[in-house]
């Protein structure tokens, strides 16, 4: 077991490292230099002290290096190139507090909703209850993040008034936001969890629970949901990746100054201290949370645990 | 008991082995798949709408009588901008006065071919390295995997993002290119894992056992067992290109003016959303119906294509 | 001698997308206190779904117990039992065992918690008390290293220790009855012979009465009391142990004792199999069913169905070779027939 654990932070960072040097080298391989179209219009003597204050005047690899210490030492990811002075770390950090306390309120709702709707739907296998909550998850699945997001604005903000369109700072500016990222999350859930639901139902041990006289409800308690709802955790690493997407368009719609508005402003902005910064800032979360979601998945089924154990 | 002849006593030659004809007239695995979707009331709605949808992009730009990059002026030579739908311009005009109907399915264009293409693009690379990954097996296929292992726990709308801003050229091409990057990963281990499965059933085991050809195996046996969920993953992925480059689109990294797609008319509809609803209104029911049913396809066509559900 | 459950005419139809599938066509048997009784036949006969109507294990959808039919446990219909006396009667009166061992356990359970559910729920045991109960159950399915083992999760069990199990958790609570569908099918021969001995210890230990669903005639030898042959639905034959491997009379039974591989088999000799296939349940059968693969079959056979001929207390046969008016035909010789065969 532990040597699985090792083997898979390793092949973390060295997913994250690839992905850091690419992007870098990636960025700076576009025609023309970071600075280009800002500079234009610049007196030659100040572009020259730009391109030396951002390190541009040597050669990428030195570049490279230097960048490469920077972030293993000190966390510093380098000076926003639109907003000299502001430092890229901050600004995400700043931000990413704003976005995760979305994402976060919108998974664990999408979550919890979808489990309970997914096992309700199977248990009522071809009835209302099930036909209900199929619709609502294919509607989930298919319409896309910013077509929800406008009508939940178009109903509750235009049309009647309820909440605020825009805005951040109290509980009411998180609600259409979060309704709109977690229909995602409800959505795959509930499908999942369905099919998981029906397919562990048909098993033989649910057959044997019943022969030793298991109250239906203890077996759907005691055996169904046990053995449906633990897959579930592995799909819980795509839906933050998806909770991440989902976050660039919420944000701007919403004007939610979080990790996603900027992002998207800084690609507009061609502010590339800012985009490589970001993105390997993403990259590590997503990498990060894909492996934390396996090793649970790993200890908590006890078909995986004990064997490991056991070799 | 009643009076029965000592005729009826004489002895019957029966063939027992005759007996061993089957009692219902069985069919091809593709004819049980096809009369199985034709049942399934869902997909068949679903062939409707793309094939409706599909016809609109093709004669629908031209059905109005408006080009989709014109600009409309009236008679007093204004420019009609932001008209409602009405009976002249049926889904009405955007800010820059062109008519949207003409552009919507114009854009129609560009988002299905870019869904399609992708999609089918990433299946075929998918395959042949799965294919050969699988077929090769040993480190041939460790390595192979590998590489698929650390492509994938990239994120994928990362790489796209990535991509895009580098090539910077916004042509359908660039674009293809960007969303395929990746995205022939999943197909890959799909396929591989499908043939490894097939490889090692009883059956392939017989066929090798009575002599059959490895070449034989490959084509009867291997390939168009994989066949099924080669489709069912074309399917599903469809939709899943087209909300990537709903999503690039959006976020202002996609189609270039004035050509158009249905993600970059709701990117510019957002502005007015508040104003003119039904800018968004219409390339976003577009994408949900597209999308929507290339997803109930995918599913009709997985239970039809599955054997187990065979009857 | 006690009938502690008497089946009645018991008619269990499948409604499939094909049409309704007959899969049981009006049984009727019975069963004493204390008694094993086999019932033996192909795949498809409709034994598996006679075993599980008598617990209600079927699924209804897509199964239907006709109303006509009786399923009396000490006199108690069991058709007619409501939720909760279902669940009482369950794993307390009667318990089963199933044929897969690898599939017929929670993978996610220990093996200890899933033998202490019965116990808790019919015996109200205390937590502590149900755990030792458990721990000497798989002693008495000698399962080495109880104390231990009761932690396993079924995964970490082979196949025969996990049929074990089984049996702990089915005989945990003292059921009057056992059934046991193909216990030993899914294992191999050796463990087989383990298992069945195991059952023959237990059965004697307790008093159980066990219906025993198979359809090897080899395992049924040296455990069953007495045999009941089904096909297509139907109970062909049925007789004390020494009526239907020293007497059988209907062509299906010589057809099973002959399939029945043996020591003195010459290497050479060719296996014995009854060619054609069972007939198609949806299809209503005219005449008797296994007429259609019958070496003896006679014009009236595919005319009409035959009636019961009682031979004894316990032997009953359904086949027209009976009737006085049918040629007078013996056992085959591999049987220890005489003149024809």
């Amino acid at each position: 077991m532990a040597r699985y654990v090792i083997k898979r932070i390793a092949y973390m960072f060295l997913t994250l490292w690839i992905i850091t040097t690419l992007t870098f080298f990636l960025m700076h391989s576009i025609p023309g230099d970071p600075l280009a179209h800002m500079a234009k219009n610049l007196p030659e003597q100040i572009k020259i002290n730009y391109y030396k204050r951002y390190g541009l005047d040597q050669p990428v690899t030195v570049q490279y290096a230097k960048f490469m210490k920077n972030v293993l030492t000190e966390g510093d990811l380098g000076q926003s190139l639109r907003y000299p002075g502001r430092s890229v770390t901050d600004t995400i950090l700043t931000n990413a507090k704003v976005s995760g306390r979305l994402g976060l309120q919108a998974i664990a709702i999408g979550v919890t909703i979808g489990i309970v709707l997914g096992i309700v739907a199977a248990l009522n296998r071809n009835r209302w209850p099930d036909y209900l909550v199929m619709f609502i998850a294919i509607l989930g699945v298919t319409v896309p993040v910013f077509i929800i997001a406008a009508l939940l604005q178009y109903f509750f903000t235009v049309k009647f008034e309820l909440l605020p369109t825009t805005g951040w700072g109290k509980f009411k500016h998180t609600i259409l936001p979060t309704l709109a990222m977690c229909l995602g999350s409800i959505a795959t859930y509930a499908r999942y969890m369905r099919s998981n639901v029906l397919e562990v139902i048909n098993q033989d041990y649910i057959l044997t629970a019943q022969a030793k006289g298991v109250s239906p409800f203890n077996v759907v308690r005691k055996h169904v949901l046990r053995n449906a709802i633990l897959p579930a955790i592995t799909i819980l690493g795509p839906q933050i990746a998806g909770v991440f997407t989902g976050s660039f368009v919420i944000e701007r719609m919403f004007g939610i100054p979080g990790l996603g508005f900027y992002y998207i402003n800084s690609i507009n902005d061609r502010d590339f201290t800012m985009i490589i910064g970001t993105t390997v800032f993403y990259a590590a979360l997503f990498v990060v949370s894909q492996l934390v979601v396996d090793l649970l998945y790993g200890v908590v089924d006890p078909r995986i645990r004990v064997s490991k154990n056991s070799r | 008991m009643e009076n029965i002849s000592p005729n009826k006593f004489r002895k019957v030659n029966i063939d027992a082995s005759s007996a061993e004809i089957i009692a219902r007239p069985s069919m091809t695995y593709w004819q049980d798949a096809w009369r199985r979707l034709k049942s399934n009331k869902v997909a068949m709605l679903a062939i409707v709408i793309l094939s409706i949808l599909i016809i609109m992009t093709i004669i629908g730009p031209h059905l109005s009588g408006y080009k989709y990059e014109e600009l409309i002026k009236d008679e007093n030579g204004r420019i009609m901008q932001n008209v409602r739908p009405n009976s002249q311009f049926w889904f009405g005009t955007d800010n820059l006065g062109r008519d949207l109907f003409s552009r919507v399915w114009q854009g129609g264009r560009v988002s299905i071919i870019i869904g399609i293409s992708g999609a089918l693009i990433a299946t075929v690379v998918g395959s042949i390295y799965g294919a050969i990954a699988a077929y090769f097996g040993g480190k041939v296929d460790t390595i192979m995997m590998r590489i698929v292992e650390v492509l994938i726990s990239i994120p994928y709308l990362i790489v796209v993002i990535l991509i895009s801003i580098i090539t910077d050229s916004k042509s359908l091409g660039t674009m293809l290119l960007s969303l395929t990057l990746t995205g022939w990963c999943g197909m890959a281990r799909l396929v591989r894992g499908q043939m490894l499965q097939i490889k090692q059933q009883e059956y392939i085991m017989a066929a090798e056992a009575l002599g059959v050809r490895p070449w034989k195996i490959i084509t009867k046996h291997l390939i168009p067992n994989s066949l099924g969920i080669i489709l069912v993953s074309i399917t599903f992925d469809i939709p899943g290109y087209i909300f990537s480059e709903t999503f690039l689109s959006y976020i202002g990294l996609g189609i270039q003016a004035p050509n158009t797609s249905w993600g970059a008319l709701a990117s510019a509809a957002q502005q007015n959303f508040i104003f003119y609803p039904y800018q968004m209104f219409f390339p976003g029911l577009m994408i949900a119906l597209t999308m929507l049913s290339f997803t109930l396809l995918g599913d009709g066509l997985r239970d039809a294509l599955d054997p187990k559900l065979r009857q | 001698m006690s009938k502690i459950l008497e089946v009645k005419d018991l008619n269990v139809s499948f409604h499939t997308y094909a049409g309704e599938v007959k899969a049981v066509r009006g049984i009727s048997f019975h069963l004493e206190k204390g008694e094993t009784l086999a019932l033996v036949g192909e795949s498809g006969c409709g034994k598996t779904v006679s075993a599980k109507a008598i617990l209600r294990l079927l699924k209804e959808p897509p199964a239907e117990i006709k109303p006509n039919s009786q399923i009396l446990f000490n006199g108690e219909d069991v058709l007619k039992m409501d939720k909760k006396r279902l669940i009482s009667f369950r794993g307390e009166d009667v318990s089963m065992i199933f044929q897969d061992p690898m599939t017929s356990l929670n993978p996610t359970m220990t093996v200890g918690k899933q033998i202490m559910e019965a116990l808790r729920i019919h015996k109200k045991m205390s937590k502590k008390e149900a755990e030792a109960e458990a721990i000497r159950l798989l002693e008495l399915v000698n399962i080495p290293n109880a104390k231990a083992r009761v932690k396993a999760y079924p995964h970490e069990l082979s196949g025969g220790m996990r049929q074990r199990v089984m049996i702990a958790i089915a005989l945990s609570c003292n059921p009057k009855i056992l059934i046991a569908d193909e216990p030993t099918t899914a294992l191999d021969v050796t463990i087989q012979a383990q298992i069945m001995d195991l059952l023959n210890e237990l059965k004697q230990k307790f008093n159980t009465a066990i219906i025993l669903v198979t359809h090897d005639l080899g395992v049924v030898a040296n455990f069953a009391d007495r045999i009941q042959v089904m096909y297509a639905g139907s109970i062909v034959e049925t007789g004390t142990k020494n009526e239907i491997f020293y007497n059988s009379q209907h062509p299906y039974t010589w057809a099973l004792l002959n399939s029945v591989p043996r020591l003195d088999t010459k290497s050479k000799e060719e296996l014995y199999s009854l060619g054609g296939t069972p007939p198609d349940l949806i299809l209503p059968l005219v005449g008797c069913p296994f007429a259609s693969r019958c070496e003896y079959a006679m014009e009236i056979c595919l005319e009409q169905r035959p009636s019961e001929t009682v031979l004894s207390d316990t032997h009953k046969v359904v086949c027209w070779l009976q009737h006085p008016y049918a040629p007078k035909v013996d056992r085959p010789k591999s049987l220890g027939g005489g003149i024809n065969g």
